[in-house]
C-alpha cells in the first residue's frame, strides 16, 4: 500500500471516526473535524502537478483478488489528478460551506459527513483506478453514498422519490457499463485501462468492440445526466444544497465525463463514437438550456444548466475525437474542442459550485427558493449578489470570466466541426454551430433569469417566511474562493493550461502527443475579430431581446404536451412495469394445484418432446423384447379395464375398489414376471391403501356428498394423453437403446458367495445396499410421526370448535 | 343390541398363532427363500390387526402394553447400531458378514450378520404400521 492508496483509502477511514466526533464532542461543528481531511488531500494532490507536468505518471499497485487478475491499482495521470483536484478542492469548500448551512443542534451531522466522506472516497476511487472491476467498485460506491445523500431527508416524500430515482437510473447506467468492462476484459484480456490502451490497435476490429461502446457509454451518459437520461438531476435537488453543489455540479456528473475522457484512446478513433458522444451531448445540450428556462425553482434551473453544461463538454470530447483523423497536419484545429472540453470542465466546477452556494444562502436566508416569491435581494445581500453575478456571467459567457473563453473555444469546435471532412459531416455537419448557437442564447436567458429575478425588482418581503440579510461570513468564503477563480481563470487562463490541461490531454488523445511527448496548449483571451465573437454578440443581443420579452414568447413551454414528458414517461413506465409484473404473477399463481399441474405437465410434455424428436431419440426395436404370453395379456386387460373404469366411475366407492383390482393385478403381474418379494409386499400394501382410501371416503364431509363423475375437461384430457404418450415414447426408445449389459450377474455370483444368502432380493436389500433401506425405514418412521402428530397435536381444535 | 363375536373371537384365538408363526418364519427365512424383515413385519401387524377387529383396543392394549412408536425407534435403533457395529472390524459402515456355526440343537446353521439389520427392519415396519393404524382408529 502506497501513499496514494491510503489518500483514497483515507476518507473511508475518516468516515469510521465521524460518529465518535459527532457523540463527544457535541460542542464543536462535526464539520470542523471532517473538513481537516480534503485540505490535506488537496494539497497532498497538489504536489503533483509537477510530476504530470512533466509528462512523469504515478503508478502503484497491490493485488487485492490477484488469482483473477483484480487490483487495486491506483494511477495518477493528467486526467485524474485534475478530477482528483476538483473533488478535494471543492469538497474542502462544500463542507466549509456545511458547516454554516447545516445547524448542528437539528441536524444529524454524523449520517451527512459519513456520507459525504464515502462520497468523497468512492469518487476518488474511481478517477484512480487502473483496473476497472475496482473503478466499477468505487463507481457503485459514489451511486449509493449519492441516493444516501439526496435521501437525506428521508422524512420528506419528494427526497425519497428522488432519491430512488437517481439509483434506478444510475445503478441501471452501472450495470450496463460493468457488462461493458467485462467485454472490454474478454477482448484485451486484462482489466487495466493502460494494458487495454496499449493493444488498441487491434480493438476496432473485434466483433465485440460496439457492443462494449454502447454499453460502456450508457453508463457515461446515465452517471452524467445526459438525455434522456438526465431526469434524475431535477429531482436530485432535494437533497441538502452542499450537496448539490458538490455531487451534482462539480464532481459525481463529471464522472461519467471521466469516463468517456478515460476511454478515448480505446474508442475515439471510431465513427459511432464520434457521432453517438457529439450528438448526444449536442442534443443534451440544447435541451437542458431550453428546458431551465421555464423553471420557478433555483435549484432547478442549476440542475437544469448543469445537464446542458455536462452536454457541452460531452458534445466537445465527441467532437474532439475527429482529431485523431488528421494526424498528418501540423496544426490540428480538431484538437481545441477536447483541450475546450478539458478547460470548460474547470470553468463549469468553479461557477456551478459557486451558483448552488449562492442559491443556498438565498434559500437559507429567505426561507424559498421560488424566483416568483423573491426579488431585490441585492441591496439586502450585496455579496451574495456580486457573487451570483460573477458566476451566471461566466455561465452565460460575458467577458471577462472564465465562461467567456470556453464558450468561445466551443463555438471554434463546433465550427471546425462543421467543416470536418469524414463521417458525412458535410451535410448535417451544418446542425452543429446551429444548435450551439441557440442553445447558448437560451443559456444567456436563464442565466440572467437566475440573477436579475432573485436580486432586482420589487422587493417583497411579505411573500418571505424569514426576514433577509446577508449571510455568515463563513458561509461565504467558499463561494468567494470560488469566484475569485471564476475571474483568475478568465483574463489568466494559461496559468491552466501548462500545469492542468495539457498533461489531460496526453491522458485524452495520447496518440496525438507532439515531438517531445507533450501537447502545447495556449489559451489566447483574446483572438481577434473571427466569427466566434461575431457568434458571442448575437447571443448576448438577441438573449437581451428574448430576457425583455420573456412573458410574451414563454407561452411555447405550453405547447409540449405535458404528458409527453420523460418524467411522464419514467413513472408511468415505473407503474407500468409494476402492473404488469403483477398481472403476470396473478395470471399464473392462480392458487389452484390443477392449475400448476397442468403447468408442470405441460412443460413436461413440450420438454421431453421436443427433446425427443430434435435429438432424433426415438428407437423402437424388438430385439430386446421377450415373447408375450397370453397370461400377460389377460393380465394387462383386466389392469386397462380397471383404469378406465376409475376414470368413468360414478361413485368413489368404485374407483376405490377399481384402483384396488389395478394393484393386485400389478401383485398378479410380480407373480407372472417371478418377483415373489415383491408380490408379497405389493398384496398387504394394496390391502393396506384401499382400507385407508375407504376411511377417507368414510370421513367425507356431508355437505357435498352428491355422487357424480368426473367432468371432462379437454386441456386436461390433451394433457394427459401427452403425458402417457411421452412416457410411452420414453420407455420404448429406453428400451430399444440398451448401451450395455446390466450389472446384475455380479450379484447372482455375489449373493451367496460373498453374502451367505440365496434370496438375492433380500440379500441386496439388507446387504448390498443396506444403506438405501436404513433411510427407507427413516421414511416409514418419519411417516408414521407424522400421522401421530397430525392427528394427535391439533392445537386449533379448541379454537375451531 | 349386543352383538356377539363369539366365533371371530375364537378363530382369532387360534388363528392368531398361525398368523405370527408364517409371519416369523417369512422373517427368517428372507435370507434364502422370499420373505424378509419387510413382509415379516408386515404380516405380524396383520396378526395385531386381526385381533384389533376381533377384539376391541384396550383389550389388544392390555396383551401387549407396547408403546409402538418406541418400537419403530428401538427398529431404527438397531439398524443404525448394527451399520456402526462394522466400524469396530475396521469396514466401512454397514458392511455384513457371514458364517457357518454348528448349534447344539440346529446342528450346521449359516448366521448372517444381516439378520440383525432385518430385526430392525422388522420391528420398525411393525412399529409404523400399528402407531399409523391405532393413532387412525382411536381418532373421533
Amino acid at each position: 500500500m502506497s501513499l496514494l492508496h491510503w489518500a483514497i483509502l483515507s476518507p473511508f477511514i475518516m468516515a469510521l471516526f465521524v460518529p465518535f466526533f459527532y457523540k463527544y464532542f457535541r460542542k464543536i461543528h462535526t464539520g470542523w473535524f471532517v473538513l481537516i481531511l480534503p485540505i490535506i488531500l488537496f494539497t497532498y494532490f497538489f504536489q503533483f502537478i509537477s510530476e504530470t507536468m512533466n509528462g512523469r505518471n504515478i503508478y502503484e499497485t497491490v493485488p487485492w483478488i490477484p488469482s483473477i487478475g483484480i487490483n487495486f491499482s491506483a494511477y495518477l495521470d493528467g486526467l485524474g489528478l485534475l478530477f482528483a483536484l476538483l473533488i478535494t478542492g471543492i469538497g474542502a469548500l462544500v463542507i466549509l460551506y456545511s458547516i454554516y448551512y447545516l445547524s448542528k443542534e437539528k441536524e444529524a451531522l454524523h449520517n451527512f459527513y459519513i456520507y459525504l466522506l464515502m462520497f468523497m472516497g468512492a469518487m476518488l476511487g474511481v478517477v484512480l483506478s487502473d483496473n476497472v472491476l475496482v473503478l466499477y467498485t468505487f463507481w457503485e460506491l459514489t451511486s449509493l453514498s449519492s441516493f444516501l445523500l439526496i435521501g437525506y431527508w428521508y422524512q420528506r416524500e419528494k427526497s425519497r422519490y428522488g432519491a430512488q430515482k437517481s439509483m434506478l437510473i444510475t445503478v441501471f447506467g452501472g450495470l450496463a457499463m460493468l457488462a461493458g468492462f467485462i467485454l472490454l476484459s474478454i477482448m484485451t484480456n486484462t482489466f487495466s485501462i493502460r494494458e487495454m490502451i496499449s493493444q488498441v490497435a487491434t480493438l476496432p476490429e473485434h466483433t465485440l468492440f460496439i457492443p462494449a461502446m454502447l454499453l460502456v457509454l450508457l453508463g457515461a451518459f446515465t452517471k452524467s445526466a445526459q438525455f434522456p437520461f438526465h431526469i434524475w438531476l431535477p429531482d436530485a435537488m432535494e437533497a441538502p444544497t452542499p450537496v448539490s453543489a458538490y455531487l451534482h455540479s462539480a464532481t459525481m456528473v463529471k464522472a461519467g465525463i471521466y469516463l468517456v475522457a478515460r476511454f478515448s484512446p480505446i474508442f475515439a478513433g471510431s465513427f459511432e463514437w464520434f457521432w453517438i458522444v457529439s450528438s448526444v451531448g449536442i442534443i443534451t445540450l440544447f435541451w437542458g438550456s431550453f428546458t431551465a428556462v421555464k423553471q420557478t425553482d433555483l435549484k432547478s434551473i442549476l440542475a437544469f444548466s448543469t445537464i446542458s453544461q455536462l452536454g457541452m463538454i460531452m458534445s466537445l470530447l465527441g467532437l474532439g475525437s475527429a482529431a485523431l483523423h488528421y494526424d498528418h497536419l501540423d496544426k490540428n484545429i480538431y484538437m481545441a474542442a477536447t483541450v475546450a472540453a478539458v478547460f470548460h470542465l474547470i470553468n463549469h466546477a468553479t461557477f456551478k459550485g459557486s451558483l448552488f452556494m449562492v442559491v443556498g444562502i438565498v434559500d437559507h436566508e429567505t426561507g424559498t427558493r421560488d424566483i416568483r416569491k423573491l426579488g431585490g435581494l441585492m441591496g439586502v445581500m450585496p455579496i451574495t449578489f456580486t457573487l451570483a453575478v460573477i458566476g451566471t456571467f461566466a455561465m452565460a459567457g460575458i467577458p471577462p470570466f472564465n465562461g467567456f473563453l470556453s464558450k468561445e473555444m466551443f463555438f471554434t469546435g463546433v465550427v471546425n466541426a462543421a467543416k470536418l471532412g469524414i463521417f458525412n459531416m458535410e451535410t448535417w455537419g451544418l446542425l452543429f454551430p446551429i444548435i450551439a448557437w441557440i442553445a447558448s442564447v437560451f443559456t444567456f436567458i436563464y442565466s440572467m433569469i437566475l440573477v436579475f429575478k432573485t436580486f432586482t425588482g420589487n422587493y417583497q418581503p411579505e411573500k418571505l417566511d424569514v426576514k433577509p440579510h446577508e449571510a455568515p461570513i463563513g458561509m461565504l468564503i467558499p463561494p468567494i474562493i470560488l469566484a475569485s477563480l471564476v475571474i483568475i481563470f478568465g483574463p489568466f487562463a494559461n496559468i491552466l493550461s501548462q500545469s492542468i490541461i495539457e498533461p489531460a490531454m496526453a491522458s485524452i488523445q495520447p496518440s496525438l502527443l507532439g515531438e517531445n511527448g507533450t501537447y502545447h496548449v495556449h489559451l489566447y483571451y483574446w483572438h481577434g475579430w473571427n466569427i466566434e465573437i461575431f457568434m458571442t454578440m448575437g447571443v448576448i443581443a438577441l438573449g437581451t431581446i428574448m430576457f425583455i420579452t420573456l412573458l410574451k414568447w414563454s407561452k411555447i413551454y405550453d405547447v409540449f404536451p405535458k404528458r409527453l414528458t420523460l418524467n411522464k414517461l419514467y413513472d408511468g413506465g415505473l407503474v407500468a412495469l409494476e402492473r404488469s409484473s403483477y398481472k403476470l404473477n396473478k395470471f399464473y399463481m392462480t392458487g389452484f394445484i390443477r392449475d400448476y399441474l397442468v403447468m408442470i405437465f405441460a412443460f413436461m410434455i413440450v420438454v421431453l418432446l421436443s427433446s425427443l424428436f430434435i435429438k432424433d431419440a426415438f428407437a423402437f426395436t424388438t430385439t430386446n423384447s421377450a415373447p408375450i404370453g397370453i397370461y400377460e395379456v389377460v393380465l394387462a386387460l383386466v389392469m386397462v379395464a380397471a383404469t378406465v373404469a376409475i376414470l368413468f366411475a360414478k361413485s368413489r366407492l368404485t374407483s376405490i375398489i377399481s384402483l384396488g383390482v389395478v394393484g393386485y393385478s400389478v401383485s398378479l403381474f410380480f407373480v407372472l414376471f417371478r418377483a415373489p418379494d415383491l408380490a408379497l409386499t405389493q398384496l398387504i400394501v394394496e390391502t393396506v391403501s384401499v382400507a385407508l382410501f375407504l376411511l377417507c371416503f368414510y370421513h367425507l364431509p356431508e355437505l357435498k356428498l352428491k355422487p357424480k363423475p368426473l367432468s371432462f375437461r379437454l386441456p386436461n384430457l390433451v394433457i394427459s394423453l401427452g403425458v402417457g404418450t411421452v412416457v410411452t415414447l420414453l420407455a420404448l426408445s429406453a428400451n430399444g437403446t440398451k448401451l450395455f449389459d446390466s450389472i446384475s450377474s455380479y450379484f447372482v455370483e455375489a449373493s451367496y458367495k460373498e453374502a451367505g444368502g440365496k434370496n438375492m432380493v433380500n440379500v441386496i436389500l439388507v446387504d448390498f445396499r443396506g444403506f438405501d433401506t436404513l433411510f427407507e425405514i427413516a421414511v416409514l418412521c418419519i411417516a408414521a410421526l407424522g400421522i401421530f402428530t397430525m392427528i394427535r397435536l391439533r392445537l386449533t381444535r379448541g379454537k375451531e370448535g | 343390541m349386543k352383538t356377539n363375536d363369539l366365533i371371530l373371537q375364537t378363530v382369532t384365538k387360534i388363528i392368531i398363532f398361525l398368523i405370527l408363526a408364517f409371519s416369523l418364519h417369512l422373517f427368517f427365512a428372507g435370507h434364502y427363500t422370499p420373505g424378509g424383515g419387510f413382509i415379516g413385519g408386515l404380516m405380524t401387524a396383520a396378526a395385531l390387526v386381526l385381533l384389533l377387529l376381533a377384539f376391541d383396543a384396550k383389550t389388544v392394549n392390555k396383551i401387549f402394553p407396547i408403546d409402538f412408536i418406541q418400537v419403530a425407534a428401538i427398529g431404527l435403533l438397531i439398524a443404525v447400531l448394527t451399520g456402526i457395529g462394522s466400524f469396530f472390524f475396521d469396514v466401512p459402515f454397514l458392511t455384513q458378514t457371514f458364517g457357518y456355526f454348528d448349534l447344539p440343537i440346529l446342528g450346521k446353521t449359516g448366521l448372517a450378520t444381516a439378520v440383525l439389520f432385518d430385526i430392525g427392519v422388522y420391528l420398525v415396519v411393525i412399529g409404523v404400521t400399528m402407531t399409523i393404524i391405532q393413532t387412525i382408529g382411536e381418532d373421533e
